[in-house]
């Protein structure tokens, strides 16, 4: 058995596909591969897939990560050439590495992710840069979510509009944690901004992971 | 005029964040087929009136889909309904109904092809139309609007559904789409009106054009006569077949989030020789054609490799009937795949079907499903069902011993002079079947009980009889709730309100178009869903149009009455229909047709068919040479 991490981007015909959906396209990506996906034992065999830190719907991605075990002997080169073919509309891979079966779970090292987000929107510039400071320089940020009260203030790590950000199109560097049971959402980033999270493309286009050697 | 397709996506980006389970609404799946629009002559918007994840699945629809985009000159794209709140969403903003491939507004397709597979999506079919922003009734629309054609089952009783179709297809659709395009197509080229377009289409054997008829009703409601207003328009449309199944669509398109069946599915056999009278699909299928066992395997193969899903349906009315099942059963268990799942449903009650689901069984498996239908051999021989309550019984002992811990059985209330007694045997039966379990299994073993209501059906033998009451059902379905209660039983039922729904419908004449419109009108959509059903909108649109749904529900039809549905022909004969109502009163049964021809019409009406394509390719027996032949009408 062989543990392979991939790289790769979530483009627009995935954007409204779930983790939970994406952990069907990949096993379905990888049985028209031909790769032998090792799966669980059991009364339901399930395909060992594991994806870092879930990406919330309706975002797009340049840098998602997945892990999973084939039982076979394969390169990264070869599990390539494989998969191109039989990738979906919505998945542009990035890098395939082999890593070493005991790695740690995927999940539980994540330490943040950037987002760029785009209003679609037209917004004054000072307006927004004011948002952006009033909210970092908050001690708290009180917001609920499905009945829970929580601190938005401590995952946010960086907020600013970004270089290129116009009046027309404005947009937003964000940066959150990405820790496990310490995830950050953009869309209640943009609600605390006084902004309107379904007018926005968000696309995470960094993850950080814990450093560790394994 | 409609919006341009980067309009209605622009609109959508900000809606979908805002709508449960948005991957319904933005295609782009596996296998999804997109042309460039500017290029192709012929666009064809291809619709299921309800939404994506009951929709997508849908086996008729992948085969029109994949034939239709073969065409170099023809695009096919998608149309599905939007839920409850996508709708809001798009009555509020002003967005057409739109085609998930390129996001073309409805309204901009040249056909608009929807299929009927049942007829709780008429007031769907009917806000699927509002929401593309067209008029609703064909004599509204124009040359301008998109040329509204409607198939599948429940077409073969065409009226009520007649005010809003332009055509209907009678029959199976493989060959008569392409002729249908290619009308069009020349029709385009010579920029003709919307009359001589139907004109055209009248004259393609197996299509209905309503405008073409008028109905002339008796003083109580009963067709009098049906009066053809255009001599291209044939007395009797007569369905469509192939006479050999075409190699099955293998290229599926593989959603991107979860839908009812996330599956391969292929269809072994079409028809069924049982005669079972109630059954309106074993009437209107004949005649039965196998697909060989090799072209099944390699179809298999092939969308296994193209779609990497991982389960196998194989459907048919009757699997058990498929002359070299074993072959196919082990030919598709040895099928190459990671924890493959396959299913079979429709077996025989018989220990055989025990073993062929054991080869089968992958790593997961659920209950066993059996379809006595009926519990009493009274029962059994009117619907001409005759199966023996022992060889149900060693069948359940062979499932439970085999590993099975759960045996569903499907039961039909309502059917022609039942009784309270042979409603009662039902719950009887269950618990003999469920002492089987619990002698071999103990408190493991399972019963589910799925007792549906008996709705008759337009061509079949029981066109003619009343569907019993609301009370009568709520009687019976007490009885069973009453009855059969007890460890590890289960029951599901119908509503009767839904079960009536059904009824008028399935045997409803033209007028009660004005009730579906005003139905709608009045709220009512997804009647299929059980929370979205709305009765008081069905009741508030008969008062409103003074139709009695009795005279359509709970009528004993006279035997020399005129159907509305006459106008369609399915192959079988009328007569023979009736002659297998006579059978059922007395109690006579008729075993399979494979053995011995009962001359139901199939063979003359497609005498030169048979005659092209001889031998096993159909399963009717032969009966030589037939003395006068009945050509298809043209």
């Amino acid at each position: 058995m062989n543990r392979f991490r991939i790289h790769y981007a979530k483009t627009e015909a995935l954007r409204y596909t779930g983790n939970l959906d994406m952990q069907k396209v990949w096993e379905r990506t990888l049985r028209r591969a031909r790769l032998p996906i090792a799966y669980s034992q059991g009364f339901h065999p399930q395909a060992r897939l594991q994806q870092a830190c879930p990406l919330p719907l309706g975002l797009l991605s340049r840098c998602e990560v997945l892990d999973f075990w084939l039982e076979c002997d394969a390169t990264p080169e070869e599990v390539r050439s494989a998969l191109e073919p039989a990738l979906p509309p919505g998945i542009t891979l990035l890098q395939i590495e082999t890593i070493p079966l005991n790695a740690p779970a995927l999940q539980t090292q994540g330490e943040s992710a950037l987002y760029h987000i785009l209003l679609l929107d037209p917004f004054p510039p000072e307006e927004l840069l004011r948002r952006c400071q009033d909210c970092l320089s908050a001690i708290s940020l009180p917001r609920q979510r499905r009945d829970k009260q929580y601190d938005l203030r401590p995952l946010i790590l960086e907020l600013f509009p970004l270089p290129q950000s116009t009046a027309q199109a404005p947009r937003l560097h964000l940066r959150l944690t990405a820790r496990e049971g310490a995830t950050g959402r953009p869309d209640e980033v943009l609600l605390a901004l006084g902004l309107d999270p379904s007018a926005a493309r968000i696309e995470r286009v960094e993850l950080h992971f814990r450093e560790e050697t394994p | 005029m409609s919006l341009s397709a980067t309009e209605i996506q622009a609109r959508l980006e900000r809606i979908l964040p805002r709508v449960a389970k948005p991957g319904r609404y933005v295609g782009g799946e596996q296998n999804q087929v997109t042309k460039d629009w500017e290029a192709i002559p012929t666009r064809v918007a291809l619709a299921f009136p309800d939404i994506y994840d009951i929709g997508l699945p849908n086996l008729g629809l992948a085969i029109l889909y994949q034939a239709l985009n073969a065409r170099p000159d023809v695009l096919a794209e998608r149309v599905y309904l939007p839920w409850v709140d996508m709708e809001a969403f798009l009555r509020q903003e002003r967005i057409p109904l739109f085609s998930l491939e390129t996001r073309h507004a409805v309204a901009d397709f040249d056909i608009l092809g929807i299929t009927l597979p049942y007829e709780t999506l008429y007031t769907n079919t009917l806000n699927l139309l509002d929401l593309a922003g067209l008029p609703l009734r064909s004599a509204e629309r124009d040359e301008r609007h998109p040329l509204v054609i409607a198939g599948g089952h429940a077409a073969y009783n065409p009226e009520p559904m007649a005010n809003f179709i332009d055509a209907f297809v009678i029959g199976e659709g493989e060959e008569v789409l392409h002729e249908i395009v290619d009308v069009y197509s020349e029709w385009k080229a010579q920029s003709g009106s919307r009359p001589a377009l139907l004109r055209s289409l009248a004259r393609l054997p197996g299509l209905y054009i309503p405008s073409f008829y008028t109905p002339h009703y008796t003083a109580d409601g009963r067709i009098e006569r049906i009066e053809r207003l255009h001599p291209d328009a044939p007395a009797q449309v007569t369905k469509r077949v192939v006479a050999q199944l075409p190699p099955p669509p293998t290229r599926f398109i593989v959603p991107s989030i979860e839908v009812v069946h996330n599956r391969v599915s292929v269809e072994i056999m079409r028809g069924c020789t049982r005669g079972c009278r109630f059954c309106h699909a074993g009437f209107v299928n004949r005649p039965v054609r196998e697909r060989p066992v090799s072209q099944i395997v390699s179809a298999i193969e092939t969308a296994l490799q193209q779609t990497g899903f991982e389960e196998i349906a194989l459907l048919s009315l009757s699997s058990s009937d498929y002359t070299n099942i074993l072959e196919l059963v082990d030919a598709v268990s040895a099928i190459e795949g990671q924890h493959l799942v396959i299913s079979l449903p429709s077996l025989r009650i018989e220990s055989f079907s025990v073993e062929l689901m054991e080869k089968l069984r992958g790593a997961r498996q659920g209950g066993f499903t059996l379809a006595p239908e009926a519990a009493t051999e009274r029962m059994r021989q009117i619907i001409n069902k005759p199966i023996q309550t022992e060889q149900l019984l060693e069948t359940a002992r062979a499932i439970y011993s085999r590993g099975w811990q759960t045996i569903k059985l499907y039961f039909m209330i309502g059917h022609p002079s039942e009784t309270l007694e042979d409603v009662r045997a039902i719950a009887n039966l269950c618990k003999q079947v469920i002492a089987e379990g619990r002698r071999i299994l103990g408190h493991r073993a399972a019963l589910h009980a799925g007792v549906s209501t008996f709705v008759p059906k337009p061509h079949t033998p029981f066109q003619w009889v009343p569907c019993d009451t609301t009370e009568q059902i709520q009687a019976k379905q007490q009885l069973l709730r009453n009855e059969l209660r007890g460890p590890g039983l289960k029951m599901t039922w119908t509503s009767p309100a839904e079960t009536m729904l059904e009824a008028w419908l399935s045997r409803g004449d033209r007028r009660l178009g004005q009730v579906i419109e005003l139905a709608w009108r009045n709220g009512a959509r997804f009647d299929a869903w059980q929370d979205q059903f709305n009765p008081h909108a069905w009741q508030t649109a008969f008062e409103q149009t003074g139709l009695d749904p009795d005279f359509y529900t709970h009528r004993m039809r006279g035997e020399d009455e005129i159907f509305p549905w006459d106008v369609i022909s399915p192959g079988v004969r009328k007569s023979y229909l009736l002659e297998e109502y006579h059978n059922s009163q007395c109690q006579q049964t008729r075993p399979d047709c494979r053995e011995q021809c009962f001359a139901c019409g199939i063979l003359p009406t497609f005498s030169s068919l048979r005659r092209a394509n001889p031998g096993p390719l159909w399963k009717c027996p032969e009966v030589g040479t037939p003395r006068a032949t009945t050509e298809v009408q043209p």
